[in-house]
């Protein structure tokens, strides 16, 4: 239970930083938080030959609303979001989520961005993402370019990232006041990971669901936005058969994984009451 | 360039107290604290970050120290049970309170109990029971059932609300 060895470097500059990523190639890996990383290299799941660690890069440590977009740099940590990042339906969703990320000693280290590049199927974060359309910017030394959520989670652990490249920040649309959000998560122990959860988003005019986002987690090897669900809202009055349909869709199209934790029919069977909790948390 | 075993010097700051240590980069903080610093009130357990046995508190924050490389430490104010009691001998409020209240049994999970506490509770001292049920889930206890941990973490709030005059 102990890493196997590795070269550290502690860069303290974004340029630094990915120029040793160019010259390290597959062989170098990013440290951030650690909280995922560390337990795999422990198990030696994870042999990176060198370890390029963020923490002292004080340019990817900020976060702040900019226009419509929260920006939420590589270094900000989980706990950041224990309180509303910023007004609104997007803040109160992220301080609502962050309570299921882990526990409160892995969240003062673990990072936001480095959860969406850990591409973690379990992961909160990742599911907010996808749900939301997050924009995920990834920088190398060739240079930038801005990935949507939805092309960026590949599948289980693996991203659109290539080997050269650093997630700097993560941008998450901040929903104006006619947006409702809601989110459940089933897991067996609080701070555990998630075996089905569910995060939504209604844009609601006059009680009529103008626009609907409904996400899934924890079911398949990476988040989904479920569109036959989203399509069962859209149009009509929130009411109780409407979330019903919808939550009833969302657990027709997902085709969700079999793990020790839990088979797929039950993960299934979850994704309904997940997604109809989430829908009436929103609808409330 | 540098090999993977090079060791790295390494001040860690811990409990007032400066450690010079040479480690190589894979050194977990909490290896570095039990093996260079000679401090082993610091337990391990799982060494994945599941059972808390060794949170540590790093600049106030209660922190696992398995899934902390030791070099990330340098520097940094680095708090461990061996600091809770004072010069004398006198129990930190919250240690009396979990020896009064029956707050273990074995003991190997009590270092991390504790210093997850006190990082709370240097922090958010009025926190509410919900609020501080959730945060003990942090660690694992496989003796007392927890109901005692959390009694005595309840009346060690009280003492450390007494002592440092809040009330």
């Amino acid at each position: 239970m102990k890493p196997a060895p590795f070269r550290y470097d502690a860069p303290a500059t974004l340029d630094e930083t990915l120029s040793l990523l160019a010259e390290a190639g597959e062989h170098g890996k990013l440290i951030a938080g650690g909280q995922s990383l560390v337990p795999m290299m422990n198990f030696r799941l994870a042999r990176p030959g060198r370890l390029f660690d963020l923490n002292g890069v004080a340019e990817l440590d900020f976060m702040r609303v900019e226009g419509a977009r929260l920006r939420i740099g590589a270094l900000t940590r989980h706990a950041a979001f224990h309180r509303p990042p910023c007004e609104g339906p997007t803040g109160a969703l992220l301080a609502e989520v962050v309570r299921h990320v882990a526990h409160y000693p892995i969240r003062q280290r673990g990072t936001f961005a480095g959860s969406i590049a850990h591409a973690d199927p379990a992961s909160e974060w990742c599911l907010v993402a996808a749900t939301l359309d997050a924009e995920i910017v990834a920088r190398s030394r060739a240079g930038e370019r801005v990935i949507a959520a939805r092309d960026f989670f590949v599948a289980s652990l693996a991203t659109a990232l290539r080997p050269d490249e650093l997630v700097t920040e993560v941008r998450l649309p901040v929903l104006g006041a006619r947006w409702r959000t809601g989110f459940c998560e089933f897991a067996r122990r609080a701070g555990d990971f998630a075996i089905a959860m569910s995060a939504v988003a209604l844009r609601l005019d006059a009680g009529i669901v103008r626009e609907a986002r409904v996400g899934v987690g924890g079911v398949e090897d990476r988040p989904s936005r479920q569109p036959a669900a989203e399509q069962a809202l859209a149009g009509r009055p929130v009411s109780p058969a409407a979330l019903a349909e919808a939550a009833d869709a969302a657990a027709r199209e997902v085709k969700p994984m079999t793990d020790l934790h839990a088979d797929a029919a039950y993960r299934r069977h979850l994704v309904r009451t997940t997604t109809r909790r989430a829908l009436e948390r929103a609808a409330a | 360039m540098s090999a993977p075993s090079d060791k790295h010097a390494v001040a860690l700051e811990v409990n007032g107290r400066e450690y010079r240590i040479a480690v190589e980069p894979r050194r977990t903080l909490a290896d570095a604290l039990r093996e260079d610093c000679g401090l082993t009130g610091t337990h391990l357990g799982c060494e994945h970050g599941v059972c808390g046995a060794c949170t540590v508190l790093v600049d106030g924050a209660p922190v696992r120290a398995c899934l902390m490389l030791a070099v990330q430490a340098h520097g940094r104010p680095i708090r461990t049970v061996e600091g809770l009691a004072g010069m004398d001998g006198a129990l930190h409020p919250l240690q009396a309170a979990f020896h009064e209240a029956h707050g273990l049994q074995c003991g190997f999970c009590t270092p991390g109990f504790l210093m997850l506490a006190v990082g709370v509770l240097e922090r958010e001292p009025d926190i509410g029971d919900a609020a501080l049920r959730e945060i003990l889930s942090s660690n694992l206890c496989r003796c007392t059932g927890y109901q005692n941990i959390v009694a005595a973490v309840r009346a060690g709030a009280a003492r450390m609300r007494r002592s440092t005059g809040h009330g």
